[in-house]
């Protein structure tokens, strides 16, 4: 007897008694479609979450003021971090750091020659930002360290502003553009021009022409625009690749306790993207954990109960048993014919639950997003646990499936034969 | 074998019983004895049949030549091979391939149409798919079941249900049918039917055929009757002289 004709056989008995096949199976639905259905949810939630950071920088720490008293005052320009601060710090930490960064927003402006414009946001960087965010530039250079501590009007453009203010042919390095910024017009030499690429983040109405791309002018040019103090109450550093972030995180936060120290009001706190990652890793994988006992509870309790049903069928076949054995099957071909026929029933309901597992992690992490603001990312099943569902499926009916179908191999004949 | 067929006028023989005992709760306090020493031969293409009162043991003489069940002691020689010393997937396949059983209450699967109820036993055999279906719709054919071959059992009346158990007994070609009462449940008319398609097997194919009856008409149609008394043979009527089963038989095989 082919594996095949007991794949048919057990089909056409769970077709005779449908609704009781489907009760049956409903332990292993519910237990593989809450496996689906979380590792669907956390699998999407990691790659969303690891793309958000990554694309923020995962070497990345953030280090900034924190109120010591839990009052939101805003500090005075003694708390702030200095600029001889940051770079007594970045040369204690040299080895480790790869670059710190500063950054000032200063708003939206306009650049504007004639009747040609070009909407952009306008912001402070240091020359360390260029190395934090792996910045690529299409032309020229990035700012350099000369430029940002000589609050130069030196700026990096986006290709999409050249376009709008320059003919095709011509260079925009080293031209000057004229930019309105809180009513004041401000000039600025280009010496480099990225490619913007619209992001999944922003939305941007209008023509292309329209478009709002981020324009980089020296931090201390952006400063003395804005009008704000000098200092900063917050650096971002990137870790060398040698240094773990987490633990550079603590070594910063030792090293500006003592400079702090004397502070009543306020300390340095910083913020690693890789520690929140990790904790956002072990959150979703205690999650996973619960749920797979949960899962694993109900794949239990749908085993027993598949092996429940199976010995029921057992006993009410028993003269059907009999006649097959009175026709010749031998016991391997009954115990065979039980086995497949309880692995069919996993199987289908590993089967149904895999469906439907799906279809509540793509929901459920479609929901997450929207709250969560993830946009740009999207679920995907992921195939290996699938296989490794439908393969757990059929284990569980063969293991749950043995014992019934043995029951029913060992069946003296004669004796099934007689029974009523 | 030879020491049987040197018996120049008999058959060869196909079932050979010596002093066959069955007993059951072994070793306990309720110990009972049902077969008392049987000791029969039945020879290949005879129509036998077993008569005997309620409780005399005839089904249980039946379970072990069909190979169902093993005596208690005794030998019982079916188509030369000693019973005894086989293992139960021995068993099954002499079961599968050499006896056809028909049961009072007809057994047929439920849930599956008659012509899947007729394959089963070529199912075990290893029968490839097209040839089993083939085969199974020629023994439908045979016993005038054609035209319900798709039928549920349950769509079925006992004649009919009978005729397909019959078509089913006769799938894996065996030497000998067992029918346990298969016209006990059936009335005289159905009754006829069936007896008339073993009365065909036995003369068309030479099947060797062991029928147990309450009826005594039925029985006195075939070759030779046994009574069976608290489990001993206890009388043996020859009705036919079977001098020309010989050429009979030989008809038969050619006819396969
Ligand atoms: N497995 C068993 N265990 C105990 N006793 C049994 C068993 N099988 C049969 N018997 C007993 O053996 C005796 C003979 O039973 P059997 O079925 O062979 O009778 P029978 O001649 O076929 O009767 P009937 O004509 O009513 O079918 C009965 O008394 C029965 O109770
Ligand atoms: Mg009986």
């Amino acid at each position: 007897m082919s594996i095949i004709e007991n794949i048919l056989l057990a089909i056409s008995g769970l077709r005779s008694a449908k609704m009781r096949s489907l009760l049956t199976m409903l332990g292993i639905i519910i237990g593989i479609g809450s496996v689906i259905a979380i590792v669907t949810i956390g699998n999407a939630m990691t790659a969303a979450v690891t793309g958000q950071f990554s694309s923020f920088g995962i070497r990345n720490i953030d280090v900034g003021l924190y109120s010591k008293t839990g009052s939101y005052g805003t500090p005075s320009e003694s708390d702030l971090l200095s600029m001889e601060s940051i770079e007594r710090f970045a040369e204690r930490f040299a080895g480790k750091v790869d670059a710190y960064t500063l950054q000032e927003s200063v708003g939206m402006g306009t650049a504007k020659d004639g009747r040609k414009y070009a909407n952009v946001r306008v912001m402070g960087v240091n020359d360390g930002f260029a190395i934090a965010q792996n910045f690529k530039l299409q032309q020229g250079r990035f700012l350099n360290l000369r430029e940002v501590k000589g609050t130069k009007n030196m700026a990096v453009v986006s290709d999409r502003l050249v376009t709008n203010l320059f003919p095709p042919n011509q260079s925009p390095l080293g031209q000057e553009i004229k930019v309105t910024i809180m009513n004041e017009i401000h000039t600025f030499t280009i010496v480099g021009v990225y490619k913007y690429e619209a992001s999944a983040y922003e939305m941007n109405m209008g023509s292309e022409k329209d478009i709002m791309t981020m324009m980089y002018i020296p931090v201390s040019t952006a400063k003395r625009i804005a009008g704000t103090e000098e200092g900063y109450d917050y650096i971002t550093v990137t870790a060398s690749e040698t240094a773990d972030p987490t633990q550079l995180g603590m070594e910063i936060e030792e090293y500006f306790a003592k400079e702090y120290g004397r502070n009543q009001r306020y300390g340095i706190i910083t913020y690693s993207m890789q520690s929140m990652l990790t904790e956002i890793t072990t959150v979703m994988d205690t999650l996973k954990l619960a749920i797979s006992i949960i899962a694993g509870i109900s794949l239990l309790v749908g085993g027993i109960g598949v092996m429940n049903i199976m010995l029921v069928s057992v006993t009410e076949r028993t003269r059907e048993i009999g006649t097959r054995k009175a026709l010749g099957a031998r016991n391997s071909a009954i115990r065979i014919q039980f086995i497949v026929e309880a692995m069919i029933i996993c199987l289908i309901g590993g089967i149904i639950g895999i469906i439907l597992g799906l279809a509540m992690g793509f929901g459920g992490f479609s929901l997450m997003r929207s709250a969560m603001a993830l946009d740009g990312f999207n679920a995907s099943p992921d195939v290996s646990v699938i296989v490794v569902a439908v393969l757990f499926s059929m284990g569980i009916g063969v293991f749950f499936g043995y014992y019934p179908a043995n029951k029913a191999a060992k069946l003296d004949p004669i004796e099934a034969l007689r029974y009523e | 074998m030879d020491n049987l067929d040197n018996l120049d006028t008999e058959k060869r023989s196909i079932i050979e019983m010596d002093g066959v005992i069955k007993r059951f709760y072994i070793d306990t306090p309720n110990e009972l004895t049902i077969l008392k020493g049987i000791s029969m031969s039945v020879r290949e293409g005879e129509f036998l049949s077993i008569v005997g009162a309620s409780g005399s043991g005839k089904s249980t003489l039946m379970n072990i030549i069909g190979a169902l069940d093993r005596p208690t002691e005794g030998t019982y020689i079916l188509g030369g091979e000693n019973i005894q010393k086989m293992n139960t997937n021995k068993l099954s396949d002499v079961r599968n391939r050499r006896i056809g059983f028909v049961f009072q209450t007809f057994n047929l699967i439920p849930r599956t149409n008659a012509l899947k109820n007729v394959e089963l036993p070529m199912l075990y055999s290893g029968i490839p798919f097209m040839e089993r279906t083939r085969r199974a719709k020629e023994l439908l054919k045979t016993v005038g079941m054609e035209d319900r071959m798709k039928h549920l059992p349950s769509e079925l009346s006992g004649g009919q249900k009978q005729r397909v158990a019959i078509a089913r007994a006769m799938a894996n070609d065996p030497d000998i049918i067992l029918a346990d009462e298969p016209t006990g449940a059936l009335d005289t008319e159905t009754g006829r039917m069936v007896m008339d398609i073993f009365h065909k097997l036995n003369r068309e194919q030479g099947k060797t055929i062991l029928l147990i009856t309450h009826n005594p008409e039925l029985a006195a149609e075939t070759d030779r009757i046994l009574t069976i008394s608290d489990g001993e043979i206890i009388g043996e009527e020859i009705l036919n002289a079977t001098e020309d089963t010989g050429e009979i038989r030989e008809e038969g095989e050619a006819a396969q």
